[in-house]
């Protein structure tokens, strides 16, 4: 019986205490706010430019409906709106130009029956329709299957090295007693202090001093040695007994075996969770890879879909549209792995 | 650190780590794009590469904050591409490369480059180190459908910028705008009215002169147009430092009738205005002084340290070429920088669009009302760091945050402790 | 024990098995544990510890080079432009006021996201842990923002809260002004609060959650015999069970407040003027990102900002063994 079941329950389960109706408001808030957001983000990616900076916006987007009018010069397509004649009906009509604030415009039957329209007594006929040109237009500009093929192996190799590195030094960390492991443990913690983004000066001296700039390996190995990745598999496996690892000793097992036949398998929950926190982590990775790289057979896709930036002009409906593009394989990996996630955290030894 | 970077280059070499293997004549460009120019330039250099099966030309498009934040620190540890496009040429220009020794012809890029040679290389060099891809000129955008909608006249050619508020605010009242005008946050573009108003940032001796009445003018006509509601507020206050904001969406989107930003917004607004109103090109509303806009650019550059300087002089040679120019600039909707191409005054800009023609023929016009203040400030090599003391404290002031006097006296003092650190 | 030692191990480890014990037969126990730390402290210390320590270097030097051989030493110049100030706790005094503004902002700004962020936490791990149905889902629907890297954050409510965004539409639908949020000092200090809390909240609801799950059920039924008050069994029991969670989760909400960026960053750029500019942006934009490059003055910055967070660290540690000890 946990904490919140039990507060709900002392009401006999009749009607509604006052904690179901907070737990009920809490998730539908929830729910609003964390998917509310993600969701404007989706439909906005699939709105032209001009719909884009349309204020009040719409939800959904729209693009406006044409018709073929037969013109004085042959068919042409022009764009219909529903224009407020001065009789007070209105009409769709299809505009052949404007001249300032007044169109000229025809119905599409009548092609010939010009009416001078005043702009503002008029609205463009819209239809829903998704503008997926700003997923093909910048995923057909560039080497799209490259960056993906950078990021996933800049992703998995990152991910296997961390898991290894990070879970042989947790081992050492936690089952051996020996003189420094207190000082290595302080020091370990204490480069949590200092984000990345205010060391990139020494860290770029560093990369370019052993030869990686515009390597993967320069993306890859300043980000594998993650102090969290030590302090949480040393966290979880200090609550593996000791006598386990004991018993193994007696079967004549080597500490190598006991680490990878005994350690490894018990700590796989918080192995998981490094993992799954280790793809997001290097999967979003921005600023360090494009420091790093600089040509373009090497960009992630992070940077790849980056490149839409420019000095004087930013070209928002493809950021947007290659923003959810590089959301999605991160999405594939928790659903498959987020089962992990609260087990795994639970023995971290946060407890 | 060159010497660093080398060995550093054997053994990741040697370790197997370099994932490429260079071709021999491989030429890497870095450029980024504001609009369609990587496109076209692919396609030129798509052409190049069939004349000249030797080189190949690998042309990787970066986001300008590549260019702005990594290719700096690349080229100090002596790396970095073989040409790049860049906006700070003249910081950075002691790692250009002089290609006058491998030019095929040095009189065609003296007569066709040479105004602005002295932006890209080092200060008293003769060097030739690249070209201008453009020429860009501040200046400000009219909606004139606005204007014609709130029964307003444009204000003629050189009108001044309180009528140009006075007649825009006019119209934002008529139309139930957010504002009368909005300006990117940007200290080069607030220099251009600031020169207007008689400012001369450079002292007798090269340096950065204190902040004097011109600046004091204008800075405090707009932080008072900002408190008054004339400026959009939105653009000046969304950052802090020096970050660039543009303010071209809210044109667009009809927010405000003035727009004072550059020709380059003009590939922009054509594509995202489209038939929705009418803009016109109003070239640089006038100060007291005068009525000069900032000249400006980019820069495609070679780097030093390329490993293949003819080539990489081949491909300049070519890009540079009048041919390839006129078709670089006539697809890219910019105003030319190559000489021969501007004086003949032919160009036939690829677009559909009627506006987009007036619209560069009013800057290609404007040109001729720079000032020697304004034009000395591309090549001047201060100009950054006073650009930037201009932009986070008038960022500031508007804000509220301090009051115009605190603001000119950090506005100094942020210059001179730039100029103290460079000398340590 | 045969039923362990079989568990699965791939076909690597017996490769290795043989080499390794003749290694550990040659270098004893203690090559071991050279060996299993060695991979893991060899890049720790080339790519942390070195540039950590290039870091001082820097620090102490001057000019507006990028790489060492090429500055100067300076000494304490750059820590004394730090930190020279008529008051310190009037920016507008300091000689790098910019600096101070963003000390300040940043303090405000730990202040009230550790409390919030936590508090949101703490009863989302309570919801979590109760009585609802389909408890996975809504794991994943509170783990979501966690996935999304800072600068998606950012873009995504920048959408939302900008003049013409979808806030402001609601607003309007509403029949209410809109309000142009993000110009506001105060709206947009709070919104980088609460951006950062939206991002971060669910990784430490799980952490809690997970305490809460290890707390054995049988306390709760004992208190209900006693008809404790729910209020007084939070506080009575929940709370003291679930404080070595909740230290981890403030220790490192702490430090990652104080280190906030990039979400902020997109979203409002520091501004309007500099309120919501915070230590790292400065020391980002000092040190990186301006065309002006000051290494010195961004290194000797975050030193200080990494000080101060050991030093807020250890208080903290200390406390709890204090605690433990009571």
């Amino acid at each position: 019986m946990s904490a919140v079941a039990f507060l709900t329950r002392r009401r006999g389960g009749r009607g509604w205490h006052w904690t179901d109706v907070v737990t009920f408001g809490w998730l539908a808030a929830g729910l609003v706010l964390i998917f509310g957001p993600a969701l404007w983000l989706l439909l906005s990616s699939f709105k032209t430019p001009a719909q884009l900076a349309e204020f009040p916006p719409s939800i959904l987007p729209y693009a406006s409906r044409s018709a073929m009018v037969d013109t004085g010069d042959g068919p042409r397509l022009l764009p219909l709106y529903t224009v407020e004649l001065p009789d007070g009906t209105t009409a769709v009509m299809a505009e052949k130009n404007r001249i300032g604030i007044m169109a000229n415009m025809v119905r599409p039957e009548a092609p010939d029956e010009v009416v001078k329209v005043n702009i503002n007594a008029r609205q463009p006929l819209r239809e829903v329709a998704f503008a997926t040109g700003n997923y093909t237009t910048p995923l057909q500009a560039f080497d799209f299957g490259r960056y993906l093929w950078n990021s996933v192996f800049v992703t998995v190799i990152a991910t296997l090295i961390t898991l290894l590195t990070n879970s042989m030094a947790a081992f050492a960390l936690s089952k051996y007693e020996f003189k420094g492991r207190g000082a290595v443990m302080m020091v370990i913690v204490a480069t949590l202090m200092i984000p990345l983004s205010v060391n990139l000066v020494p860290l770029y001296s560093v990369v370019s001093a052993v030869g990686l700039l515009n390597t993967r390996w320069g993306v890859i190995l300043p980000t594998v040695a993650t102090p969290t990745g030590v302090f949480m598999l040393r966290q979880y496996m200090l609550t593996i007994p000791d006598e386990l690892l004991e018993a193994a000793r007696m079967d004549n097992a080597s500490e190598w075996q006991i680490y990878w036949r005994i350690v490894l398998p018990l700590a796989a929950p918080a192995l998981a969770v490094l993992a799954i926190f280790s793809v997001v982590w290097r999967w979003n990775d921005f600023l360090w890879p494009l420091i790093v790289l600089s040509r373009k057979e090497l960009f992630t896709l992070q940077i790849g879909l980056n490149s839409y930036a420019g000095e004087l002009n930013v070209h928002w409906q493809f950021i947007l549209a290659m923003t959810v593009v590089s959301i999605i394989p991160v999405l594939i990996v928790f659903f498959f792995l987020q089962r992990f996630i609260t087990a795994g955290i639970a023995g971290t030894g946060l407890k | 650190m060159k010497q660093a970077y080398l060995r550093g280059t054997v053994i990741a070499a040697a370790l197997g780590f370099a994932s490429t293997a260079l071709a021999a004549e491989e030429v890497r460009i870095m450029w980024y794009s504001d609009g369609n120019e990587g496109e076209v330039v692919a396609d030129l250099l798509k052409r190049f590469e069939e004349q000249n099966p030797d080189i190949t030309v690998a042309l990787d498009n970066v986001s300008y904050q590549v260019v702005k934040e990594q290719l700096p620190i690349t080229l100090e540890a002596g790396g970095g591409p073989d040409i790049a496009r860049v906006t700070d040429l003249k910081a950075l220009a002691d790692h250009w490369l002089d290609l006058t020794p491998y030019l095929a012809d040095k009189a065609y890029w003296d007569q066709n480059y040479g105004e602005q040679a002295d932006w890209l290389r080092p200060d008293g060099s003769d060097a030739i180190t690249g070209f201008m891809t453009q020429i860009t000129l501040t200046g400000g955008f009219a909606n004139k459908t606005l204007f014609d909608q709130a029964g307003v006249a444009l204000p003629a050619a050189g009108s001044s910028w309180d009528q140009w508020v006075e007649a825009a605010q006019q119209v934002a009242t008529s139309q139930q705008l957010p504002a009368a005008f909005a300006m990117d946050r940007s200290g080069h573009r607030m220099s251009a009215p600031i020169i207007n108003f008689g400012a001369n940032y450079i002292g007798a001796d090269g340096m950065p002169a204190p902040v004097d009445a011109g600046v004091r003018d204008y800075v405090g006509k707009l932080v008072g147009w900002t408190e008054g509601g004339q400026n959009l507020k939105d653009v000046w206050v969304s950052a802090a430092g020096a970050s660039y904001r543009a303010a071209a969406e809210d044109f667009i989107n009809a927010q405000v009738p003035l727009y004072f930003s550059g020709s380059w917004q003009i590939g922009n607004f054509s594509a995202k205005i489209g038939d929705n109103f009418d803009w016109v090109a109003i070239g640089n509303p006038c100060g007291p002084k005068s009525c000069s806009g900032i000249p400006g650019g980019a820069g495609l550059v070679a780097v030093k340290y390329t490993q293949h300087p003819e080539a990489v002089a081949k491909v300049m040679d070519y890009l540079a070429s009048e041919p390839v120019m006129r078709e670089f600039t006539q697809r890219t909707l910019f105003i030319p920088s190559n000489a021969a191409v501007r004086a003949a005054g032919d160009l036939e800009y690829v677009t559909t669009d009627p506006q987009v023609q007036p619209a560069l023929d009013a800057f290609n016009a404007d040109v001729k009302n720079i000032t020697p203040e304004a034009n000395a400030l591309p090549a001047w090599k201060w100009a950054t760091a006073y650009y930037t003391a201009l932009v986070t404290r008038t960022g500031q002031a508007m804000a509220g945050e301090m009051s115009l006097e605190d603001a000119f006296a950090r506005m100094d003092s942020d210059i001179a402790e730039q100029v103290a650190q460079a000398a340590q | 024990m045969g039923a362990v030692l079989a568990a699965p191990a791939g076909l690597l480890a017996h490769l290795f098995d043989a080499p390794m014990r003749l290694w550990q037969r040659i270098a004893g126990r203690g090559g071991m544990i050279a060996f299993f730390l060695a991979p893991n402290m060899a890049i720790f210390g080339l790519f942390v510890i070195v540039p950590l320590g290039l870091n001082v270097a820097y620090a102490l030097s001057g000019g507006t080079a990028l790489f060492l051989p090429q500055r100067s030493y300076v000494g304490a110049a750059n820590f004394e432009r730090l930190l020279t100030c008529g008051d310190h706790m009037d920016p507008a005094t300091c000689r790098d006021d910019l600096f101070w503004i963003a000390v300040w902002n940043t303090v405000r700004f730990v202040g009230l996201q550790v409390v919030v962020l936590v508090g949101v936490a703490m009863v989302t791990a309570l919801i979590l842990n109760g009585k609802i149905r389909a408890r996975g889902f809504w794991r994943a629907v509170f783990f979501f923002p966690v996935l999304l890297s800072p600068v998606v954050v950012g873009l995504i409510w920048k959408w939302i809260f900008q003049r013409q965004g979808l806030l402001n539409w609601v607003m309007v639908e509403l029949g209410m002004d809109p309000v142009n949020w993000l110009t506001d000092r105060t709206w947009a200090f709070l919104f980088s609060v609460g951006i950062s809390v939206w991002a971060h909240a669910g990784f430490y609801a799980l952490i809690l959650l997970a305490g809460l799950q290890a707390i054995p059920r049988d306390i709760y039924e004992a208190a209900e015999m006693d008809r404790t008050s729910p209020g007084r069994a939070f506080r009575r029991i929940t709370l003291p069970l679930l404080w070595p969670n909740l230290l981890v989760v403030i220790v490192l909400a702490l430090i990652r407040a104080v280190q906030v960026f990039d979400e902020v960053y997109v979203l409002t750029g520091g501004g309007p003027g500099t309120s919501t500019m915070y230590l790292t942006q400065y020391i980002y934009e000092t040190g990186f990102a301006s065309s002006l490059r000051n290494p010195g003055v961004a290194a000797a910055a975050s030193l200080l900002m990494g000080g101060v967070l050991v030093v807020l660290t250890i208080a903290q540690l200390g406390l709890t063994r204090w605690r433990d000890r009571q």
